[in-house]
């Protein structure tokens, strides 16, 4: 063929080469920002189909906190008589909550059951998780709204404090991107994940200290309850709303070490097993 | 490495599916299986030692029947799988006619899942706001297209997937039995779009049961059976090979 003004621009073509050595978690992060437009009309979608037919639309990702914060209100405030202003604790502890076991189980789904996408098209197998969580994170800053309102009608003071909310929110982020590709890892092999996850959260839910203080508990338990990752991140998104108290350096520390590690560690194997997924599915 | 004017090269690719004996879904059967020694795959090799090459400008046909291994090989180019061994290596900007309509969703409308599924293809926002008019043009849905996917007839969901996929000349375009789609007159249309590709020096690989397509388009065909290349080599000769096998197998 001869070498023609065209052939300059085929050279500089980009090649995929499935024998390509580089270390896959760093192409998968280039491969991650390269399709991040994808991330955002994944999540656009989402967040549009769910609330596409129903009347009052997006309103509900701010009324279900709601509705559920007044349920357990009238449940256990009568139980938990020393808590004061009862809702404003457990809304606060609740939207975490909601967030991490949400986002976690869209991303396992999205993984377990979207595997008509794997067999049709290349897209970095990672974007659905993350996809997933940042529409939970979205629906999380929806539900800040309701909060506020609460927050003021119960009469806990705002105070400046709040403004520290973004990091254990990036911490939380984290973790359940962790839970979530790990999840979605062993969800390819074994699809009954999905269900036994559902069993998980409920257990895990009343092993975190979200309608409880962590104190009721004896001694003993608490010392168990503290290695729940969930704990200081739950604890760390509500003391500065509801008490207007930072958490110490070293829960923050230890906290971010601990969603940091897990992130990397899931991350890691997620792009490992990557490869088998379009056999598996 | 590739030569100066290949676009696709297969370089004894195998694909190995491990398919278990009986499908162990839950963690407790495979533990019990495991314990006992009982989990057994059996081996199916999906393509085995395959090499081929594919130049600039051609157009490439793969022929074979059911269960031959010809998805798998598309599916390989498209980067959706990768090889158990051996090598694949494939040059530019691949559009994957097999992804078409990939992601569409029927509570949102025509224009939200042309950017959703541009997305997926790998465009980004912008250039997908360039495309969007000439997407729509090709489509011929420029009165439906801010109603819901689930007002649309199948035939429209297939010509909007069909433009959205072929909207920019790539630089190889995989084809699977994809010249059904629509009604007559689209077809048509679809064929000239894929007709002006080539001659823009688009490189399209082309799966199809059809033997008249695969004469009329194809410049080279490999039959493929089992897994492995029967042979490679002029559309012409090659089809007529095939079909020969084909007819003494049945008679």
């Amino acid at each position: 063929m001869a070498i023609s003004p065209s052939n300059e621009k085929f050279q500089t073509l980009p090649v995929y080469d499935s024998a390509q050595r580089g270390f896959a978690p760093l192409i998968e992060l280039r491969e991650i920002w390269r399709y991040r437009d994808l991330v955002t009309q994944l999540v656009q979608r989402d967040i549009a189909v769910r609330y596409k037919r129903s009347f009052l639309g997006v309103a509900w990702t701010m009324l279900n906190p709601l509705g559920m914060m007044v349920i357990l209100s009238v449940v256990f405030s009568q139980i938990f008589h020393t808590i004061e202003r009862y809702p404003a604790y457990v809304l606060t502890g609740l939207i975490a909550w909601t967030f991490f076991s949400q986002s976690t189980s869209a991303a396992i789904n999205a993984m377990v059951w979207g595997g008509d996408f794997f067999r049709r098209i290349y897209v970095p197998r990672s974007i659905f998780a993350i996809a997933a969580i940042g529409t939970g994170l979205v629906n999380l800053l929806f539900a800040l709204v309701p909060l506020v309102l609460v927050i003021l009608v119960t009469g806990v003071p705002l105070r400046w404090t709040i403004l520290f909310i973004p990091i254990p929110m990036l911490l939380l982020v984290c973790f359940a991107l962790a839970v979530g590709m790990l999840l979605s890892t062993l969800g390819i092999y074994f699809p009954d994940i999905v269900e036994m996850y559902q069993i998980i959260l409920l257990a895990w839910f009343y092993f975190t200290p979200i309608l409880y203080p962590v104190d009721i508990l004896p001694a003993e338990i608490q010392k168990w309850v503290k290695l729940n990752p969930m704990y200081p991140i739950i604890e760390m998104f509500r003391q500065p709303i509801y008490e207007g108290k930072l958490p110490t350096i070293e829960t923050f520390l230890l906290s971010s070490g601990v969603c940091l590690f897990s992130l990397l560690i899931a991350f890691w194997i997620f792009v490992q097993k990557s490869n088998d997924f379009a056999y598996r599915t | 490495m590739m030569q100066q004017d290949e676009m696709i090269r297969l370089e004894n690719v195998t694909v190995r599916y491990r398919l278990p004996q009986e499908q162990v879904r839950t963690f407790k059967e495979y533990a019990i299986r495991r314990l006992k020694g009982k989990i057994q795959n059996i081996e199916f090799l999906a393509l085995n030692n395959v090499s081929l090459s594919v130049r600039k400008g051609e157009v490439f046909g793969l022929i074979g029947p059911n269960g031959a291994g010809k998805t798998t090989l598309l599916r390989l180019v498209a980067r959706v799988m990768y090889p158990s061994q051996g090598r694949v290596i494939v040059r530019g900007k691949v559009a994957p006619l097999l992804a078409m309509g990939a992601g569409f969703h029927s509570e949102l409308t025509g224009r939200e899942n042309i950017f959703l599924n541009g997305a997926i293809l790998g465009f980004s926002r912008r250039e997908m706001e360039a495309k969007f008019d000439r997407i729509v043009e090709f489509a011929e849905l420029r009165d439906f297209i801010d109603a819901p996917l689930r007002t649309y007839s199948s035939g429209m969901v297939a010509r909007l997937g069909f433009a959205v996929a072929t909207d920019s000349a790539p630089d190889v375009l995989i084809v699977d039995e994809v010249l059904s789609v629509g009604d007559i007159a689209f077809q048509e249309k679809g064929l000239t779009r894929i007709r002006q590709f080539r001659e823009q020096g688009t490189t399209i690989f082309l799966v199809s049961h059809s033997m008249s397509t695969i004469q009329k388009m194809c410049d080279r065909v490999a039959w493929l059976n089992h897994g492995e290349i029967i042979k490679t080599g002029s559309a012409k000769e090659v089809v007529a090979q095939f079909e020969t096998a084909m007819d003494s197998k049945n008679s």
